[in-house]
């Protein structure tokens, strides 16, 4: 067992924990913060995205106790106020989901991308995707929500 | 999938990871494949040690003719280098190559060697132009280091630090996409440095290797139609449900041409080998 503390979703956070207990693990058992989705478990389909220090990491692929000390987001801390972020805004108006069980890491994986200045086009969106799988196949409205986002956010700073 | 149990430690210092190195224990930095492995319980280390917080392994410096890159910088670090894109552009964009953004935000250059996966891009990297592992022992030529399938030349408490890359003239990596793991059917690095030229091949064999024919051709004239009759031999190749070895072999040749071509026009695309 290890003591860990963290921050999470502005939260300081202190938990006992199993060493082998998984980041995704913790945040969806421990934390009960279950936007955080397990999809392929393998690292290939993004669903598991989170932000740990402000970086767009796959949870599944990571233990809990190595995310000790850091700042980590979920898509539960995106929204303030009870105002939508301007990406989960954009899904919502563009349709960017059909399922919606790879919804929270797309959305996780753009506000990242939108975040370095990647999401420059639509084949640039397409490209920065690659880690994140919609087995609806309904990239088409994914990449319309993140370059009507990209848009937006840029007009606003 | 939940991992057999094992003990966390984090290092505070290289000493204290070498240290603590021994019997079943591993180093664990970006653990993008460690990780992945111990969850389908294809490794199970006693202890891991966390060494991704040291940040004296975390670097980028040119001193002179040689660029130096820490073992614990990531993937995503050495793409958006300035001094690496300034220095050896085909290693920024190799490196911009791996995996996906979530997974080069936290894969580190010398986890990917010491792993030494057969379809790992940095290996061909090291080979192609003549870099030198050093470790917490010793410098490692790197055609000296990856000594077969999963396999390198570090002793079990050795800890890679840093690889020092001689910067050549010219050089250009193509590879070959597996169009659903996206894993390198095959990939190509050729380099044009003051001791002659190189070649060196990943994913179409068990390890890295050179292709000495095609050097030899390359040192007569840089010129993408001076290896256009050197075919690579499929015998040593690998077979498996992706590709046939005659299939790789045939890779090997299409994507060292692509790679001279675009290292001698800087222009070129370097992303045509994308599947």
């Amino acid at each position: 067992m290890t003591k860990i503390s963290l921050t999470v979703n502005g939260r300081l956070i202190s938990a006992e924990i199993e060493d082998r207990t998984l980041l995704v693990y913790f945040l969806r058992e421990h934390l009960r913060l279950t936007g955080t989705h397990i999809g392929c478990d393998t690292s290939q389909c993004g669903t598991c995205v989170v932000h740990v220090d402000g970086k767009a990491v796959k949870s599944c692929t990571m233990f809990a106790a190595q995310a000790a000390g850091s700042s980590v987001t979920t898509i539960e801390g995106l929204a303030q106020d009870g105002k939508l972020h301007p990406v989960q805004e954009a899904f919502r108006e563009h349709h960017g989901l059909q399922c919606g069980f790879c919804t929270p890491g797309m959305i996780m994986t753009a506000v990242d991308m939108i975040a370095r200045g990647a999401a420059s086009d639509r084949a640039a969106i397409r490209r920065e995707l690659e880690g994140n799988i919609c087995r609806c196949t309904g990239y088409h409205n994914i990449v319309s929500a993140i370059e009507a986002a990209a848009g937006q956010m840029a007009a606003k700073t | 999938m939940i991992p057999y149990p094992f003990t966390y430690h984090r290092a505070t210092s290289l000493a204290e990871a070498q240290s603590r190195l021994k019997g079943e224990a591993k180093l664990l930095a970006g653990g993008q494949t460690l990780v992945a492995a111990m969850k389908l319980r294809l490794a199970a280390p006693s202890d891991l040690i966390d060494i991704s917080q040291l940040k004296e392994l975390s670097f980028v410096r040119r001193e002179g003719g040689t660029l130096l890159i820490g073992a614990g910088t990531t993937h995503h670090e050495v793409a958006t280098s300035q001094v690496v894109a300034a220095s050896i552009p085909a290693l920024q964009r190799l490196a911009e190559m791996i995996g996906d953004p979530a997974v080069r935000y936290r894969g580190t250059l010398g986890g990917s060697i010491a792993n030494n996966d057969p379809a790992a891009d940095y290996p061909a990297a090291l080979v192609g132009l003549g870099a030198t592992v050093r470790t917490t022992r010793r410098d490692i030529a790197a055609g000296d280091f990856f000594t077969g399938m999963f396999a390198t030349a570090l002793d079990e408490d050795e800890i890679v630090t840093q690889v020092r890359f001689p910067v050549p003239e010219r050089a250009a990596y193509q590879k070959f996409r597996n169009p659903a793991s996206r894993f390198a059917l095959a990939g190509v690095f050729v380099a044009k440095t003051g001791a002659g030229a190189r070649v060196a091949v990943i994913g179409a064999g068990p390890c890295v290797f050179r292709v000495p024919e095609m050097e030899r051709a390359l040192d007569n004239e840089f010129r993408p139609d001076a290896i256009r009759d050197i075919a690579i031999d499929p015998a040593a190749l690998n077979s498996d449900i992706h590709a046939g070895a005659e299939y790789r072999a045939h890779l090997v040749g299409v994507l060292a041409r692509r790679a001279v071509e675009s290292a001698v026009d800087n222009a070129a695309a370097d992303h045509s080998g994308m599947a």
